[in-house]
């Protein structure tokens, strides 16, 4: 057997142990802190980001960034308000052109990166700019909701339909009656999806390999390009997922709405790295630390630390997660090589 | 008596526990062009790096001038009067900016008034361009110009140091006929200026224009100087690659029906066609010194370089691949050579690495990957090959040299092929895993063609049926691998036997 290390123990571990001490002091600050409302709200309140830093594990993994996730979320809840309130469509014509619309500016993002050449931050960072811009001119720069004045001097008579607000408002009855929000269901199933797709299938296993030495995938005849655009599209996709459960939840298409959703994705799959010392992009890992900062924030809120300290708080837990991955998995020997 | 303006005496250097250069004596003439050969690892990438100042001796002596040499970096090194231009050709000029601040990089970076007189750096650029025969326009940005030009820049900005040693690391590799006629023009000025010029190629046509002398090293020591006219070039390949003939029992298998013919195959424009063919059964290899043409033809036949000209057919049906994964669909496969950069995934254990072409063969519905039948492959391989490890899902990382390379070689064994190609299969590795993965070469030979590409001739003295030679992107020479003519086969790798036969099928 191989002899106990405890740097080794850390690296595996120390994540999760942080997180375990966490729950525990501040269930006993904050007894309430332990209760099932509780933890569906903590569950709530990372779902959207969640998903996104799904999405952005997939681009990871094949040694990419996707960093119009949160431009694509914002868009896509312009749309689906846009869809609903002016055009007057159904619930279900909003999703699919939300859903479209993410699997088509994935699909651009991954032609840009692989057909033209341009390095991937600065490929998703102009895509970024552009959505956040193209979102606006529609409604030239005013949010969506029913009755709004339109240029040619009406009113929008459209509205979100009870299907669509469903998606972000339904609570489904498990232990107590409407207790778990839809969101954090689909946050669930996606999260055990992309989990299943990246380790269990042969397609994540293609991906990890790109990730790791892509002319070595490539000679071994894997189409790299091919994986590398389908990451972008899974990326975008699931970012307009998220949008349209944000538009779901809001009721409206806020033009202010989901600044945050970029950066806590990002910190979320970051910190996925530094879980069980896997120090590679992982769906279980993002998962846990999308959790890991919903928690965090849950406690400190219920303790009265003030909202603006949050960002603070996040960025200081991705810089240890960042230390734990780094410093400690190199030192160690198992550094991403 | 010559005067030397490099006196090396007994240099070593090792990294780790690896001795690279192990005793070297060398004297370098003034205003004399000496040619170093050697095969790869043979130490003379190290010997050029601890000239140029970017590593430190462990030992021995360099004397500059008479006068002890020991640079503390680059930067020393150059104003001392050693210039290299290396390989790439990138490393010495900066892409981004024009030709007169690339010419006059040095005095820039050390300082001086702070505002740029431009006018005067362009009249001082145009004349350190005129002195190496370079005609641009020196407003253009060097990232415009062709690669040889590009070249003759770096070049240019060295010979504003006064050079006692210039030292060119395959300088030719990317250039055209043409281009290369300049640059030895330039040589040859340099030479009579007195500068001595120490000259690395392969190239053999390079090196009978313009070698007075003719170094080999080999494992880290000079092993023959060849300095009286007229040089002997078959020697110092000889010296260079070694011929301590292995004792190999091959025994020729009877060659099976034809699994690839090539005919009229031209691997580049200035290259002549030539036909090749490969039988079932048999083992193949081929020899050529760096740059003759192996790896090109092995990036045609597994559809990473489109050929200049000719055709391919594959079983008897027309085979012409336009990617890797076309190429292994029709099941040619290729090993390639460079493990860490071409062949490893680091972030994979040995299961993975091996079933990395072939997870379509372990994989189920959805695509899930059935990783009992996938555990059980990689357990056979690791059997079949010898791999020494704990067992499969071990780190790749974490084996030695050759077991890695045993199980990249064995990742292409795993499946049945039609052709498999193995580009240096033994690059790196220790004698032991040498013999090992050749002999699972051979005895796995029934029913596919194998080619393997190597330059040492022992290696393919111990792994083929049939020995083919290259030379400048063309076949050469043919040999049974039967009381084989090394003499003949030396002087094919060498360059120097101008019957062009035709390699019957």
């Amino acid at each position: 057997m191989k002899t106990f290390s405890p740097t080794e123990f850390a690296i595996r571990y120390g994540f999760l142990l942080l997180m375990a001490g966490l729950i525990v002091v501040f269930s006993v600050l904050k007894p309430a802190f332990m209760s099932p409302q509780s933890a569906v709200f903590i569950l709530q309140s990372v779902a959207i980001t969640g998903i996104l830093a799904l999405g952005v594990t997939a681009t990871l993994v094949v040694d990419g960034f996707d960093l119009s996730i949160g431009a694509v979320a914002t868009s896509s809840l312009m749309l689906s308000a846009y869809v609903m309130v002016i055009w007057e469509m159904g619930a279900v014509a909003a999703v699919v052109l939300c859903l479209v619309m993410g699997a088509v500016v994935g699909l651009i993002n991954g032609l840009l990166i692989v057909k033209m050449k341009v390095p991937d931050l600065l490929a998703t960072l102009g895509m970024m700019f552009l959505l956040v811009g193209l979102q606006r001119i529609p409604t030239e720069g005013n949010s969506i909701s029913t009755g709004m004045v339109l240029s040619d001097g009406t009113n929008a008579t459209g509205s979100f339909s009870e299907g669509f607000l469903m998606l972000g408002r339904h609570r489904i009855d498990f232990i107590l009656p409407d207790l778990v929000p839809l969101s954090v269901v689909f946050l669930v199933l996606i999260a055990v999806l992309v989990w299943g797709f990246l380790e269990l299938t042969r397609h994540g296993r293609v991906m990890y390999a790109i990730g790791s030495n892509a002319q070595a995938a490539r000679l071994a005849g894997i189409n790299v390009a091919g994986y590398r655009v389908l990451a972008y599209m899974i990326s975008g996709v699931l970012a307009s997922v998220g949008g349209i459960l944000l538009s779901a939840r809001l009721g409206r298409g806020d033009v202010a709405s989901g600044n945050n959703l970029l950066l806590d994705a990002v910190a979320a799959a970051l910190i996925g790295f530094a879980v069980l010392g896997a120090a590679k992009p992982n769906a279980f890992g993002t998962a846990i630390g999308a959790l890991f900062v919903g928690i965090l924030l849950q406690g400190l809120t219920m303790l009265n630390a003030p909202y603006y300290t949050q960002d603070f708080i996040k960025g200081a837990v991705l810089v240890v997660a960042l230390v734990f991955t780094f410093a400690l998995s190199g030192r160690a020997g198992r550094g991403r090589g | 008596m010559t005067r030397q303006a490099i006196t090396i005496r007994g240099l070593t250097k090792a990294f780790g526990r690896n001795a690279v250069l192990r005793g070297v004596d060398l004297d370098l003439p003034a205003g004399q062009v000496t040619v170093l050969m050697g095969a790869n690892g043979a130490g003379k990438s190290t010997l050029v790096k601890v000239l140029c100042g970017v590593h430190r001796a462990d030992a021995g002596q360099v004397l500059l001038d008479d006068k002890p040499f020991a640079p503390e970096g680059p930067a020393q090194a150059l104003r001392s009067g050693v210039v290299t231009v290396h390989q790439n050709i990138n490393d010495g000029v900066v892409p981004g900016l024009d030709v007169a601040s690339n010419l006059l990089l040095d005095s820039l970076a050390e300082g001086g008034s702070l505002f740029l007189n431009v006018r005067r750096m362009r009249e001082d650029a145009r004349r350190i361009a005129a002195a190496v025969g370079l005609e641009v326009d020196v407003t253009r940005p060097v990232a415009g110009l062709p690669l040889a030009d590009r070249q003759l820049v770096a070049i240019a900005r060295a010979m504003a140091h006064k050079p006692r040693l210039l030292i060119l690391d395959e300088p030719t590799s990317s250039l055209s006929m043409a281009e290369a006629q300049r640059l030895f023009t330039l040589i040859d000025r340099l030479r009579a200026e007195g500068v001595a010029i120490l000259y690395i190629s392969h190239r053999m046509s390079d090196i009978r224009r313009l070698a007075d002398r003719i170094i080999s090293m080999r494992d880290g020591q000079v092993s023959g100087i060849f300095d009286s006219a007229p040089l002997d070039y078959s020697g110092a390949v000889r010296v260079m690659l070694g011929h301590e003939i292995t004792e190999v029992d091959i025994t020729i298998p009877p060659p099976g029906p034809v699994m690839l013919q090539a005919t009229g195959l031209q691997l580049k424009p200035e290259a002549r066609p030539f036909d090749l063919s490969l039988r079932a059964n048999e083992v193949v290899a081929i020899t050529g010194l760096v740059g003759s043409g192996k790896s090109a033809l092995a990036s045609v036949l597994f559809g990473l370089e489109a050929p200049v000209a000719g055709s391919l057919t594959l079983n008897g049906t027309p085979y012409l691949p336009a990617n890797p994964a076309q190429a292994v669909a029709a099941g040619v496969f290729l090993a390639a050579k460079d493990r860490l950069i071409n062949a490893v995934i680091p972030a994979f254990d040995i299961q993975s690495n091996l079933s990395l072409p072939f997870t379509k063969n372990h994989s189920g519905p959805l695509g899930l990957i059935r990783r009992t039948t996938e555990r059980a492959a990689a357990t056979r391989s690791i059997e079949a090959m010898g791999v020494v490890c704990q067992g499969p899902r071990d780190g790749i990382l974490t084996l030695s040299g050759g077991n890695q390379q045993k199980v990249v070689v064995g990742r292409w064994m795993s499946q049945a092929s039609r052709l498999l190609i193995l580009d240096e299969p033994f690059q790196g590795v220790d004698i032991q895993a040498r013999r090992d993965i050749g002999r699972r070469i051979r005895d796995s030979a029934t029913n596919r063609a194998t080619l393997v590409l190597c330059a040492e001739i022992d290696e393919a003295l111990e792994v083929a049926d049939r020995i083919l030679v290259m030379s400048e992107h063309t076949m050469v020479g043919d040999h049974r691998n039967e009381a084989i003519d090394l003499g003949r086969l030396m002087a094919q790798v060498a360059g120097s036997v101008e019957d062009r036969m035709d390699i019957p099928a």
